[in-house]
């Protein structure tokens, strides 16, 4: 196989004085889409954060494509290619929808156009003028996948982006999520949703005390759900 | 005393003096709330700052022969490229740390600069021509030319400001980073340069101030600190770090005290600090404050 987008080895971190991640190792390869399971303070947050050079103390290896991102600071990381949509969306109250739209500069060619984006998105052309936090949970969320996509980030992780949202609005997450992937997307995506992360993920990794405790394709998904479910304590 | 009694000439002289000095305030409170916005930083070197700006006028005029206009332009620069290399080599040590570091540091440098320009140039003042001759002939009123255009310029300042902060896309970056500068980061913006040029913005207004200040008041090592005080509860009265409340009650409280002037003198120099109280009873945040700081 060849050289992967991301590449994770033997990662530990730290906030403060508690190690909050003991080893992680993993891959992801362009055009997948890779869900990391595990229960809640399991170290999946942690790890994208790590990735995105939001820890101050990390140690082991993080490479993105080919180059060595661990110790970066958070604005070179994401001029590797990576983008990063946190789990409270980060929507600027302060900012307009098209601001924060606009916000992250394009630091690379190939992220969508606006136009594309809206196309994506129907609902946030409707309410562009309104204010960042006037919109619902949903709308949050479109607004803060849809303002990495501008970027020309190749990388796009998420930090479960169907959290607190309505089973309609998760389905059309989902269909979003598909429809990046068609366009060459690669996501790497912390998940609770099992069934949501089934569906969608080609690969998954589950973590569990800072720890990479099992890992497989859909497949393994899908045939051994008991087994991960208990790892996910649900 | 009646207001119908005073004579029409000395309400618009003292609404005159009130502009001037709210023209002053807003400068400075706009100055000190984007870098309290964005730097969390109460900077109390700011009166010294804008102390060094009118010392830096008064000096290329007397060294350099160059005029008042010049001063406009270099020594806003001029400051504001200190006030970065303050920022970078002091201030950006105690990021993350109690922000009552860097409100002890920046007092001790307005300390140490008002104490130095004391020792040397002592504590009377040096005066500074006005650039601008003559006047506008009213009525009832004389308006002298350098003043009205103070208060103009003043205005067309702040104004600039605010647009530039609420309306443009490098304002954008600096609203977002006040609100989650770690997530501005990942966007690939680099907030530590934002941290500097901001800071750089707010001391160059300071500076600017001072130029303004120079053919009024006069150029005196004190100068600062006697107005920084009254900045201080302006700001607290338009509410910390919003733009338009420190314009909006720099120039308002200018006129306050201006017709408290009038009415009652003696309490025209604790009016703004009885508003103050009354703000931070009625609405603590300030008059235009978000109250999320």
């Amino acid at each position: 196989m060849s050289e992967p987008l991301l590449r994770v080895q033997d990662l530990a971190a730290w906030y403060g004085e508690t190690q909050s991640l003991q080893r992680i190792d993993l891959e992801v390869h362009t055009g997948e889409v890779v869900c990391l399971l595990g229960r809640n303070g399991a170290g999946k947050t942690t790890t994208l954060r790590a990735i995105m050079g939001l820890l101050a103390r990390c140690q082991g290896r993080i490479t993105i494509g080919g180059q060595s991102a661990l110790g970066l600071v958070p604005e070179k990381v994401a001029r590797l290619g990576v983008a990063y949509c946190p789990e409270e969306r980060g929507i600027f109250a302060s900012l307009s929808v098209e601001e924060n739209l606009l916000l992250p500069p394009v630091l690379a060619p190939g992220g969508l156009s606006v136009d594309e984006i809206y196309e994506l998105f129907p609902n946030l052309l409707s309410r562009r003028a309104s204010g960042g936090s006037k919109l619902s949970g949903g709308e949050q969320q479109m607004l803060a996948i849809a303002r990495i996509l501008r970027t020309g980030a190749k990388l796009l992780l998420l930090d479960e982006p169907t959290e607190g949202l309505a089973p309609v609005i998760v389905e059309a997450i989902g269909r979003t999520i598909t429809q990046l992937q068609a366009r060459g997307f690669t996501i790497l995506m912390v998940e609770q949703n099992f069934r949501f992360a089934s569906r969608l993920a080609d690969r998954f990794y589950v973590i569990d005390e800072g720890c990479v405790v099992e890992s497989g394709d859909r497949h393994v998904l899908a045939n051994d759900t008991a087994r991960i479910e208990s790892l996910l304590g649900v | 005393m009646n207001l119908f009694d005073i004579p029409p000439a000395a309400i618009v002289g003292q609404l005159m003096v009130g502009l001037i000095n709210g023209s002053f305030y807003a400068l400075l409170s706009l100055g000190l709330a984007i870098i309290f916005g964005l730097l969390h930083i109460v900077n109390f070197a700011h009166g010294a700052q804008y102390m060094l700006g009118a010392f830096i006028a008064w000096a290329m005029l007397e060294y350099l022969g160059l005029g008042y206009w010049w001063a406009l332009l270099i020594v806003p620069l001029v400051t504001a490229c200190l006030g970065m290399l303050i920022e970078r080599t002091m201030l950006r040590r105690l990021h993350g740390l109690d922000p009552v570091y860097a409100l002890l540091l920046t007092f001790g440098m307005a300390l140490l600069l008002e104490g130095a320009f004391r020792l040397k140039f002592g504590a009377t003042g040096q005066p500074y021509a006005s650039p601008l001759e003559g006047g506008i002939r009213l009525p009832f009123a004389y308006l002298p030319a350098y003043r009205v255009w103070v208060i103009a310029a003043s205005l067309v300042i702040c104004l600039t400001t605010w647009w530039f902060v609420e309306r443009t896309r490098f304002g954008a970056y600096l609203r977002a980073a006040h609100e989650n500068p770690q997530l501005v980061r990942t966007f690939g913006i680099r907030v530590p340069l934002l941290l500097t040029l901001t800071y750089g913005l707010g001391v160059g207004l300071a500076g600017l101030g001072g130029v303004m200040a120079a053919p009024i008041y006069q150029v005196n090592p004190l100068m600062g600190s006697n107005l920084i005080v009254v900045v201080f509860a302006v700001v607290v009265i338009g509410g910390m770090g919003s733009i338009i409340g420190a314009i909006a009650a720099g120039f308002g409280l200018g006129v306050v005290e201006g017709l408290t002037r009038l009415l009652a003198p003696d309490y025209a120099g604790i009016v703004v600090f009885i508003v103050m109280l009354l703000v931070l009873a009625f609405k603590p945040a300030g008059l235009f404050g978000r109250g999320d700081l």
